[in-house]
């Protein structure tokens, strides 16, 4: 599709927008509806609609399978070493109350830091299943 | 008033989507089909007052879902191999399974019932507390994230898991990217990924 000149431009314009919204799904997920499932799923479909467009080589350089497989694993030590953080601050696994100054603003702490993890994996598990599956040949 | 017409409306939709997929051959129309359904199921959703989860329905199940199926069509074919099998089996396991659900749905107390046994256990608990213990305006990511918490870390273990199993089935030999191209720092990354791979999974 690298000669669509329409799709190359207009897309082009659109993913910068793309990934702004999934961090604001990310981050607002506390306040609205969101969270890191659905910003994780949007941030990966910026970097899809990148290999669609312009390419499975130049969608590799962008986001290296290396690095995006270490993500997918990053994403879920943050999740459990939160829990591990309660656990050290002398609570329950996954207890934030311990994790800021007030149990809410441990609450929100925990929260914030896990909701990142989980989007961190989402985002790198959907990038690798495409990955994989666009880049097979028949 | 307006919901019940929504509802029939989007009902019907459904009902004449599903149907349409299961007549047509074309793989690449059913594809596209199902992604018309997960967003219909979104709007369903959206309908019953539960955002969160028409907002995954719709970014997964219209969006993800339907590119790896697209990208699934391209290695594999865009017909349906017809089939010749008789359908009887299958077609009185899902009549009966079917009238058994349905069946079931007349015990169930009427929708958004106060007294419902769902909203009586830990609802009012999540409803009345959550602010002042958890301090979130979004009831539903309280739950999710700290009152649920050891069930979202197994639900993102789940999809850790997928990434990895997707890759151990797919990713495998090393040069299987040949056919693209094969340049020495290309090579390079093909190490990575194996390696983060391997240390992913005994990190799990």
């Amino acid at each position: 599709m690298r000669h669509h000149r329409v799709l190359r431009i207009v897309s082009k314009l659109l993913i910068p927008f793309i990934m702004l919204f999934a961090l604001y799904v990310q981050f607002h997920g506390d306040f609205g509806p969101g969270g890191g499932f659905q910003a994780g799923v949007i941030f990966a479909s910026a970097f899809i609609l990148y290999g669609l467009i312009f390419g499975m080589e130049n969608a590799r350089k962008v986001a290296p399978p290396g690095v995006v497989t270490r993500l997918l694993a990053a994403g879920v030590l943050i999740y459990a070493g939160t829990g591990y953080a309660g656990l050290i601050g002398g609570a329950n696994f996954l207890d934030y109350n311990v994790l800021g100054a007030t149990p809410v603003a441990g609450q929100h702490l925990g929260i914030l830091v896990i909701e990142f993890g989980v989007g961190t994996t989402v985002a790198a598990a959907m990038i690798t299943i495409f990955f994989l599956f666009a880049g097979r040949e028949r | 008033m307006i919901i019940t017409l929504i509802d029939i409306a989007l009902l019907t939709f459904m009902g004449a989507t599903a149907i349409a997929i299961l007549r047509l051959g074309s793989l690449f129309a059913v594809v596209m089909l199902s992604g018309i359904y997960s967003l219909l199921a979104a709007s369903m959703f959206v309908a019953l007052d539960a955002v969160d989860v028409a907002f995954t329905e719709a970014a997964v199940g219209a969006g993800i879902s339907t590119v790896l199926m697209m990208a699934t069509l391209a290695l594999t074919g865009e017909r349906e191999r017809p089939s010749h099998r008789r359908p009887y089996v299958p077609l009185a396991v899902v009549l009966i399974t079917g009238a058994a659900l349905i069946y079931a749905t007349f015990d169930m107390p009427p929708f958004g019932a106060a007294d419902a046994p769902v909203n009586l256990h830990v609802a009012p608990r999540y409803l009345n507390e959550s602010f002042a213990e958890v301090g979130l305006p979004n009831v539903v990511t309280s739950i999710l994230a700290s009152y649920r918490g050891f069930d979202t870390l197994g639900e993102v273990t789940v999809i850790f898991t997928a990434g990895v199993a997707v890759m151990l089935l797919l990713g495998g030999r090393k040069g299987d990217d040949a056919g693209i191209k094969t340049e020495p720092p290309e090579d390079d990354n093909r190490d990575d990924d194996d390696d983060g791979g391997g240390g992913g999974g005994s990190a799990a």
